[in-house]
């Protein structure tokens, strides 16, 4: 009971925390709300670290908290599900976020919005939390529109610009796309077992194998691959795979805490979350898990490119997280799942590491984000830049930082892999190992090597960042050196997720067991003289040879074009989705409501009996000699008829 | 049973018809104070009154509770019966909760002939309680009638410009659609050897072709009300002209009573008939939520859209009773309350803005969150209920709905599922372009946030609309035996 009490007590704590930050931020004053915020989220960090510990020893918990409704034979019911799974994401989630709580008082101070933003966020780490906690469908949408709404809300924080209103629109509606393969994948869920609770899903799964049905084409589908996929779309949606990865670029309008923490550490791997936690059901589907390779490697590959040619820090940063949220759908495809999660916890780190870096030089250069008019900013941001720096570092997969086991995990579980599409799978992500470490180095020699491009007003006025912003630079530092090196083992031997996520034998590759037999190993392998050979070749572009770029890019113009359009993805849904429901949804109010169905029956039928009283209306004229008239054809025609019938 | 749940219904319908009257009394505009506060007081006692209908609420029968029964017409062997059961009871909650929002709504708002206004509501109240509780086919139809008048008078008298078209292709449209039931009710009344009991009428076996003529008859009234496309072209300009209340009330609790006539006339009655047409009447569905969907997209007007959307969502009801499954119809029943919340409120939204700016054009306004924050608050919230996000009671139904039709039909349920989508398009784009972006005009900078009365009215119906969403069970286990009735009553053919 009393530990019931305590897993209660870590989302309302964020919830609570919301509410007095964001609702009676105002009355209560600045101070006061980053208090409450940071006093609930903080705690709940406390309390979800000591259930972590709990659980690692052995202390899981799945049971109901309250039953929301009741439906024909179905309970619907909000409950939880701690396992290591759930525990490792409630750490995760509530470390980071705990860290933009910090950093938001520095970044946001002059900021009129500062409350609600608090709010904001406070209310985000709640609904993530219970996402994460579910022990069921029904909850884990909840969390999910929740983390959704959120992220909308941030998306359009200053809501004055048009770009962020528009882009937080847009991440909604494609989210929408997402949630609406999800929430079939929810129903088709439900009509098949009968339940929505994870337990009881999972353990009639395997006996549900052979059931199938027909499509009107006369294709047979298994019911779970069915299923799979449908969820999958919705994974595809929140973690922006490819075709619906266009609103996570976009999100970067919004503030850059929450581009760390929302679009960076936490929402976008609900979707990496959400299939390690189904793994029971993937497991049963080849089909589902092939889809699932190739839509990650495509994502890994594609992505990695965009980022290339990125010329605005955040969107470079953005373009690196959705690559390597293809890494992690590409080690789901390959049934590594428990790798999926590491590299999910390792990114987690550097990755929020790398956004507040940026968001700090963005301070610094007083919100200016392109990264041409930076350069030279190492002497005057010492901690920004080295921690950036390990950030990259970990990003690239180099050794011995976080990065590089989780990434070489994923390697070494493709190359294993006999999922169809693995081959593909293996050479995109050997090329996206090289792309990542050219563009992530490229951002560190633009912003801080090199001469410095910005005017002489900013130059003068640069400055490390204050301590708000400096101290969760260096905690989020930590774990992105050491934590790959302190989970590998755990991760990868199936030690730390237990029974949580399955583990198929030899999806993951044990290759040299323990964190220094992979250091050892390293040299020897292709991945990490790819990195190498990226950082090289940027250092050549951006440092020695600064006239290089220009060079390329003229040579190469057609690519550059294609990737500068983000391989026309944008251009395509507005053209088809945005303007083509418009066109239509203005053809059927036009001719459907207001000609065919308001003009021809409804204003037609009124004519037509206003047209028919005018014509009878001649009849009654009034004028006896006319009635009398009338009369008498009448009596004749009577007449003629007794008469001749 | 004690006499005050006896009489329960009869005082719950019949209290607020006399409060209208005595606010008639008042008279003229000079004690349009005494008008104003005489209906606030008569719209909660009567809200108050309807309670011990959920509290003394019987959840293990199926059977109508809180009956009352009078000979009234001897002659035609008419009754004055009166009961309700899980599927009538929500809904008689819904107005007169609602009809304390309303009252409070135009509090201010209406100056010109406050008496007959707030009376007309309060008129209105009962008599469309009365739809809900009647189990006399003479009485329904006589409560179903008696209804259009007053909110004709209100769209008439205190209407937009164009209010004359409005009401009286609202009325015409309404009143040809029900005549035919009127025949339906008098064929019934010879076929059962003289009685006009719904109840007796559920029981009554008819043969194929009769159903289906019975089942069309109730068909063109309800399908008008409710509306289902492709009759529904009263709805948005009858919205559009209405006042505030007017359109709150039109689409919380009138469109409901097309619905509620499918439960309780048309399926029980013609069962068969309602099968062999269900693929129909979900094809007309299925057509209203993504068709009408699409136009409500390309809406310029506010209230346009929203009556727009009104129709897209009640489509999800008519789907939900003609999928024939227990979360279906439960679902569907859960959205025609929620409907009436996020609906009304949204009007009430619209009301807000309308009686600062007069526009209802959504090109009028932009930024209106800089100047009106908790305005903005409520509209986000009740946008997003619209949209059906979780926690709110929009997705309850919804999500129920799609449920169950896909345990019938995976296909039925993607289109249903659309909404998703499209749903969360013309309702966010509406907020974005009205609550968000810089300030456009300077009128629009001068606007002045809620007041408290209009903040206590919105904070009402968000009260509703949050319980209901992350609380759905009290109002379902309301509904179950009566949903579980009337669908085994349904299952077995009359033939």
């Amino acid at each position: 009971m009393s530990r019931q009490i305590l897993y209660l007590a870590i989302p309302l704590l964020c919830l609570f925390a919301a509410i007095i930050s964001g609702l009676l931020g105002p009355r209560i004053g600045r101070v006061n709300a980053h208090r409450a915020a940071i006093g609930g989220v903080g705690l709940a960090f406390i309390l979800s670290s000591i259930v972590a510990i709990d659980v690692y020893f052995g202390n899981t918990f799945n049971g109901t908290v309250y039953t929301w409704a009741t439906s024909g034979d179905v309970r619907f019911e909000v409950g939880f599900l701690i396992d290591p799974l759930s525990a490792v994401m409630m750490v995760v989630v509530t470390f980071v976020s705990l860290m933009v709580h910090i950093y938001t008082i520095g970044y946001m101070a002059e900021d009129p919005g500062y409350t609600r933003f608090f709010g904001y966020i406070a209310l985000f780490t709640f609904a993530m939390l219970m996402l994460v906690m579910s022990n069921n469908f029904l909850q884990l949408f909840f969390g999910w529109e929740g983390v959704g709404l959120v992220s909308y809300l941030l998306i359009g924080f200053w809501y004055e610009r048009e770009s962020a209103i528009r882009a937080n629109l847009k991440a909604f509606l494609v989210n929408r796309v997402g949630d609406f393969g999800f929430l079939l994948g929810i129903g088709a869920v439900l009509a098949l077992f009968g339940s929505l609770d994870y337990a009881t899903v999972f353990a009639a799964a395997p006996s549900s194998e052979g059931l199938s049905l027909v499509d009107p084409f006369g294709n047979e589908w298994h019911w779970i691959t069915v299923i799979c996929l449908l969820l999958f779309v919705g994974a595809m949606g929140k973690s922006a795979q490819v075709p619906l990865h266009v609103w996570l670029p976009d999100s970067m309008e919004g503030p850059t805490p929450i581009s760390a923490l929302i679009h960076a550490a936490t929402m976008v791997t609900a979707g990496i979350f959400l299939i390690a936690r189904m793994s029971p059901l993937f497991e049963l589907s080849r089909t589902a898990l092939s889809v699932v390779l190739i839509i990650g490697a495509l994502t890994a590959l594609l992505m990695a490119l965009v980022a290339l040619v990125q010329t605005d820090i955040k969107r470079v940063v953005a373009y690196s997280t959705l690559s390597q949220l293809g890494y992690m759908t590409v080690a789901l495809g390959a049934s590594a799942y428990s790798v999926a999660i590491f590299h999910l916890a390792t990114h987690a780190f550097f990755k929020a590491l790398l956004f507040l870096a940026a968001g700090s030089v963005i301070i610094a250069m007083h919100h200016e984000q392109d990264m041409r008019r930076m350069g030279g900013l190492r002497k005057s941001m010492p901690i920004t830049y080295l921690t950036c720096v390990i950030g990259s570092l970990a990003l690239a997969g180099v050794p011995p930082f976080a990065g590089f086991f989780s990434k070489d995990a994923i390697i070494e579980a493709v190359h294993l892999s006999t999922t169809p599409g693995a081959g593909f799978a293996y050479v995109a992500v050997l090329v996206g190992v090289v792309l990542t470490a050219f563009y992530s180095f490229r951002l560190v020699f633009m912003t801080f090597h090199g001469v410095p491009r910005m005017d002489e007003q900013t130059r003068s006025h640069l400055h490390e960042s204050p301590r708000v912003v400096t101290v969760p630079l260096i905690l989020l530092a930590i774990p992105s050196v050491i934590a790959g090196a302190l989970l590998v083992e755990p991760a990868l031997t199936g030690t730390l997720f237990g029974s949580s996520v399955v583990t198929p034998e030899g999806s993951v590759g044990h290759g040299p067991a323990g964190a220094l037999a992979m250091l050892a190993h390293a040299p020897f392998s292709a991945p990490l003289w790819l990195a190498l050979a990226g950082i090289l070749v940027a250092w050549l572009f951006y440092c020695a040879r600064p006239e290089w770029p220009g060079w390329v890019a003229k040579r190469l113009r057609v690519v550059v074009w294609v990737l500068e359009h983000k391989f026309g993805f944008d251009e395509l849904y507005q053209r088809v989705f945005a303007d083509g429901s418009r066109a239509l949804g203005e053809t059927l109010w036009r001719w459907g409501d207001r000609r065919l169905i308001d003009g021809l029956m409804v204003n037609g039928t009124a004519a037509v009996v206003v047209r028919a009283s005018v014509l009878f209306r001649r009849v009654q004229s009034g004028l006896v000699y006319h009635y009398a008239f009338a009369m008498i054809i009448g009596l004749v025609g009577l007449m003629s008829w007794l008469l001749f019938r | 049973m004690s006499w005050f749940d006896q009489h329960l219904l009869s005082l719950v319908i019949w209290f607020p018809v006399l409060g209208g009257i005595l606010v008639l009394s008042t008279g003229s505009d000079r004690n349009a104070p005494v008008a104003r506060r005489l209906a606030l007081g008569i719209a909660i006692t009567s809200f108050i009154l309807s309670l011990p209908l959920w509290t003394r609420f019987r959840l293990d029968t199926a059977a109508m509770q809180f009956v009352e029964r009078q000979p009234w017409i001897d002659r035609f062997n008419v009754h004055y019966h009166l009961g309700i059961d899980g599927i009538a009871m929500p809904l008689v909650l819904l107005t007169t909760f609602l009809t304390v929002i309303v009252v409070i709504a135009g509090w201010q708002v209406i100056r010109e002939r406050v008496a007959q206004y707030f009376a007309s509501f309060l008129i209105m109240e009962g008599l469309m309680i009365g739809v809900f509780c009647s189990l006399d086919g003479v009485l329904f139809y006589l409560f179903w009638e008696a209804m259009l008048i007053p909110m004709f008078l209100i769209v008439g008298v205190w209407g937009g410009p164009n209010r004359v078209y409005a009401a009286i292709k609202f009325f015409l449209y309404t009143l040809l659609g029900s005549l035919l039931m009127l025949v339906a009710l008098l064929y019934l009344y010879n076929a059962t050897g003289g009685s006009f009991n719904i109840l007796t009428f559920a029981q009554l076996p008819l043969d194929g072709p009769t159903q289906l003529m019975v089942f069309l008859a109730f068909f063109a009234a309800f399908a008008v009300k409710v509306p289902m496309v492709p009759v529904h072209t009263w709805l948005p300009d009858a919205h559009v002209e209405a006042p505030t209340g007017g359109s709150v009330i039109l689409a919380a609790i009138t469109l409901k009573m097309g619905a509620y006539g499918f439960l309780r006339l048309a399926i029980p009655i013609a069962p068969d008939a309602a099968h062999q047409l269900a693929p129909l009447v979900i094809a007309l569905s299925l057509v209203a939520v993504i068709y009408i969907a699409l136009v409500a997209l390309v809406q310029q007007d506010m209230k346009k859209l929203i009556a727009y959307s009104s129709i897209s969502h009640m489509g999800f009801v008519t789907l939900g009773f003609f999928i024939f499954d227990t979360r279906a119809m439960e679902g569907a029943l859960v959205q025609m309350i929620s409907h009436g919340f996020v609906s009304g409120a949204l009007f009430l939204c619209v009301g807000v803005l309308y009686d600062r700016l007069h526009s209802r054009e959504i090109a009028s306004y932009g930024g209106v969150v800089k100047v009106m924050p908790v305005f903005s608050f409520f509209l986000v919230f009740f946008a997003m209920a619209n949209a059906g996000l979780p926690g709110t009671s929009g997705f309850v139904g919804e999500f129920l709905v799609i449920l169950g039709t896909f345990s019938v039909n995976g296909w039925y349920a993607a289109l249903a599922a659309v909404t998703l989508v499209v749903g969360a398009a013309y309702t966010l784009w509406m907020v974005k372009r009205v609550a968000f972006g810089p300030v456009t005009s300077p009128a629009v900078a001068q606007l002045q946030d809620l007041s408290g009365r209009e903040t206590l009215m919105l904070l009402m119906v968000a009260a509703g609309v949050l319980a209901l969403g992350l609380w759905p069970l009290p109002l379902l286990d309301v509904m179950h035996a009566s949903v579980d009735n009337l669908l085994a009553h349904a299952a077995v053919s009359k033939l």
